[in-house]
């Protein structure tokens, strides 16, 4: 039974997500709801599974709670399994060292023995940041026709971007000579995605050396990445293409969201032959009063409408008071939204309620930001919140 | 808990036999997600019982494929959790003898080595016909504060002309509850009567004695033989359920029914309770999709739907596709139907798998919707 697993995932869940703010008071960056029933970490999970991926080890560290009690098993990613599965790993207090995760290659470091311990060849590096879909399996073939020691996968991005993110150099058979992070003048378009797989062994030995160094940040952009290229490793860049989103900024995640709407939407939650699993419960479905206009948008189990929404996306249990009318908005689960009330080019976080009458964001030609209100807020009656707005979650 | 539930698949089938071809009552879906099963299932498990049977006489595999494991019940335990009981038929001579039973009493016999190795008192009995959320904890606390032997959840009907006669089996009892006499030929019942909702509360050991002694005498019937067999020096009390509650009798009962699901108070007293939600299979799909035409009113809509139509009092199940022109009216479409563009729906009952292709016009009416059976293509 205790069969050997090729490839071992290491998913690193412990990210704060600041630029997040408001939204992530409470919850790690990959807990943060995405898409009327999804949270972020639902892509790379079910991108594991889909790529025949069964053993995932989630890094947790920045406040697990939701994040836990979320994985819990791993029962709606098929990831319950009798050996391997995907298993939580926190820091932990070892024998001669106790330490949280300085950074993401010392996260690893620290779990080499859970690698170890399903005797993996290789190791795929994930991160819980982004929307995408993508089959690692393909990457993996490709890391091995390449003999590789280390593979990324990059994206191609417009060169006018590039400087916001780690760009590769690459020869003409794509292995990688230079590697620049957020460079100033871009000499490639290629960014890393932040997914990598290492040979084991290799993997492991970088780790150790670089948790010798205490000059060192741990982290896999700005050490394991670097050193590995000076000392000449074969790597290489896996190109990717498709739809690739981070949704590190309230910006990003809001545009996100709406690139799920349309009718050939610019990224689809229905593909049948890559579906993206989720943990939710058993809400009565959604009703659409009398009364109600409902156009271009997506609206999830236990929500009731009775007032107009429009391109906008809502999570379970939502409720639209008559007369209100939601605009450009995200609208996380079990929030209310009174009657009378307009609501425009917002997101709301889980169980917000908004009295009646009030008037929230502006519309988003107004050149503002995004507005955002943080879990639990209570808006009263006949109140008005300029556009831009940000209201932390009170708890 | 001192309780195990007993849950009766297949007994009422004929009802709306339109449906039931190849599926149990059971299964039958019920208001955009569910299955009548999850009634009694949620009923069950909401008060406190972690171990029920399902009897099962035919046409089980949909039932089979929305129970699981009983995961989404919490119902996948190593002690007690769900089981599903098939008809057993011995090779040798047996009460049964080689044949399928074709009566609730029958079918107790042949869940007999079931009922006996429970160690739980009592046994909570239901069938799947009837549509309510109903806390059994008073029901069972009624039992054991009035030393029952065997209770008898009841509702008051009104009886008419319209009244499908044997559908019900009447409950006489008196003013404290006591049964008097249970009347199965409801031919001649006029006014309010009370009649039993097939939910019981039954002490263990007097099932079984009960069973046993319908087996030695050949009763074939529950109400009209076994009960009143044995009811001499035994308590027979009634429960009284004022809530909600829908009896799916045939196939017009089974729209009306579906419909009831537009009133914002039945539903909110269905489903809205949070201490007592109604569970069922969980399935993983998208949320639904309005596009830029979408019109929709008064209706429920499961997720995984995409609309561009429009569609007014009616209830959508998973997967729904209604496309752009398209008119869905007092309809009651079922998993996965597709619309093409332009068709008009009014009155309709859709099975799975339907699929209609551009500029249809299908009407039915209240008292008789039309019914397309599952996976047809028009």
């Amino acid at each position: 039974m205790f069969k050997k697993k090729e490839c071992v995932a290491m998913l690193l869940a412990g990210g704060q997500g600041s630029r997040l703010y408001a939204l992530t008071q409470n919850v790690a960056k990959p807990a943060v709801p995405f898409g009327g029933k999804y949270r972020i970490i639902d892509f790379p999970l079910s991108n594991c599974t889909n790529s025949g991926i069964d053993t995932v080890g989630v890094l947790t560290q920045y406040q697990p709670l939701v994040l836990n009690d979320y994985i819990g098993n791993g029962l709606p990613w098929d990831l319950d399994r009798t050996y391997g599965g995907v298993k939580i790993l926190p820091p932990y207090q070892g024998k001669d060292s106790a330490d949280w995760y300085k950074g993401t290659a010392n996260a690893i470091y620290q779990n080499m023995k859970f690698i170890e311990q399903y005797d993996a060849d290789y190791v795929l590096i994930l991160s819980g940041d982004h929307i995408y879909k993508m089959d690692y399996a393909k990457m993996l073939k490709f890391h091995k026709k390449n003999n590789a020691d280390c593979t990324i996968a990059v994206i191609d991005v417009p060169i006018e971007e590039a400087s916001r993110f780690g760009i590769m150099s690459v020869n003409e058979d794509d292995s990688i000579f230079k590697f620049s992070e957020k460079p100033k003048n871009p000499d490639s378009t290629l960014a890393s995605m932040g997914i990598y797989i290492f040979n084991k062994q290799k993997l492991f030995d970088y780790l150790t050396e670089d948790a010798k160094d205490p000059e060192s940040a741990n982290d896999f952009g700005k050490n394991i990445i670097p050193n590995m290229l000076s000392a000449k490793e074969r790597m290489f860049a896996y190109r990717f293409e498709g739809y690739w989103k981070d949704v590190g900024t309230l910006s990003s995640l809001w545009e996100a969201n709406m690139d799920l709407l349309g009718e050939e939407p610019i990224f689809s939650l229905s593909d049948e032959k890559w579906r993206i699993f989720t943990r939710h419960g058993a809400l009565a479905p959604q009703y659409i009063g009398e009364g109600a206009k409902v156009k271009n948008s997506i609206i999830s189990e236990g929500c009731k409408i009775y007032g107009t929404v429009e391109n906008s996306i809502l999570f379970g249990g939502v409720t639209v008071m008559p007369g209100s009318v939601v605009r450009d908005s995200v609208v996380l689960g079990g929030t209310y939204i009174g009657a009378g009330s307009e609501v425009s080019y917002a997101i709301l976080d889980t169980e917000v309620y908004v009295g009646a009458g009030v008037k929230l964001g502006a519309g988003k030609d107004a050149k503002q930001e995004v507005t955002v209100i943080g879990a639990q807020t209570k808006i009263a009656d006949g109140q008005k919140i300029d556009a831009g707005t940000m209201i932390p979650d009170v708890r | 808990m001192k309780a195990a539930g007993l849950i009766f698949s297949n007994i009422h089938d004929r009802n709306i036999s339109e449906m039931t071809a190849k599926r149990t009552m059971a299964s039958l879906p019920f208001g955009g997600r569910y299955r009548l099963i999850d009634f009694p299932l949620s009923n069950m498990v909401n008060s406190g019982i972690t171990k029920v049977g399902i009897i099962t006489h035919n046409n089980y595999r949909s039932l089979i494929d929305h129970i699981g494991t009983g995961k989404d019940w919490d119902l996948a335990r190593r002690n007690g959790g769900i089981m599903l009981l098939p008809p057993f038929i011995t090779a040798f001579d047996s009460p049964v003898a080689n044949k399928l039973y074709t009566t609730r009493l029958e079918a107790l016999m042949g869940v007999m080595e079931y009922i006996t190795h429970c160690t739980e008192e009592l046994i909570v009995l239901s069938d799947s016909d009837v549509v309510c959320n109903m806390d059994l904890r008073a029901v069972i606390e009624q039992h054991e504060e009035t030393s029952a032997d065997v209770t008898v959840v009841v509702r008051e009907k009104e009886f008419g002309n319209d009244v499908k006669i044997g559908a019900n089996t009447i409950v006489v009892s008196d003013e404290e509850g006591n049964i008097s006499e249970f009347v199965e030929n409801t031919a001649l019942a006029q006014g309010k009567c009370d009649v039993s909702m097939n939910i019981l509360v039954i002490n263990k050991l007097f099932l079984v004695s009960l069973v046993n002694n319908s087996i030695a005498h050949g009763f074939k019937g529950f109400y009209g033989q076994a009960l009143p067999f044995c009811h001499s020096g035994a308590v027979y009390k009634t429960y009284r359920y004022n809530g909600y509650c829908a009896e799916i009798e045939d196939l017009s009962k089974y729209f009306c029914a579906n419909m009831q699901m537009l009133d914002e108070e039945i539903r909110d007293e269905l489903f809205g309770n949070k201490d007592r939600p109604i569970l069922t299979k969980v399935r993983n799909m998208a949320p639904t999709q309005y596009g830029k035409n979408a019109k929709v009113s008064n209706s429920l809509i499961a997720d995984g739907c995409k609309i561009d139509g429009t569609v007014e009092n009616s209830v959508l199940f998973r997967g729904v596709v209604v496309k752009k022109g398209t008119v869905v009216r007092n309809s009651i479409l079922l998993q996965n139907t597709w619309t093409g563009e332009n068709v008009s729906l009014n009155c309709v009952i859709s099975d799975k798998n339907v699929f209609i292709r551009d500029g249809i016009t299908l009407f039915g009416h209240e008292s008789m919707p039309f019914y397309i059976t599952k996976g047809k293509m028009i």
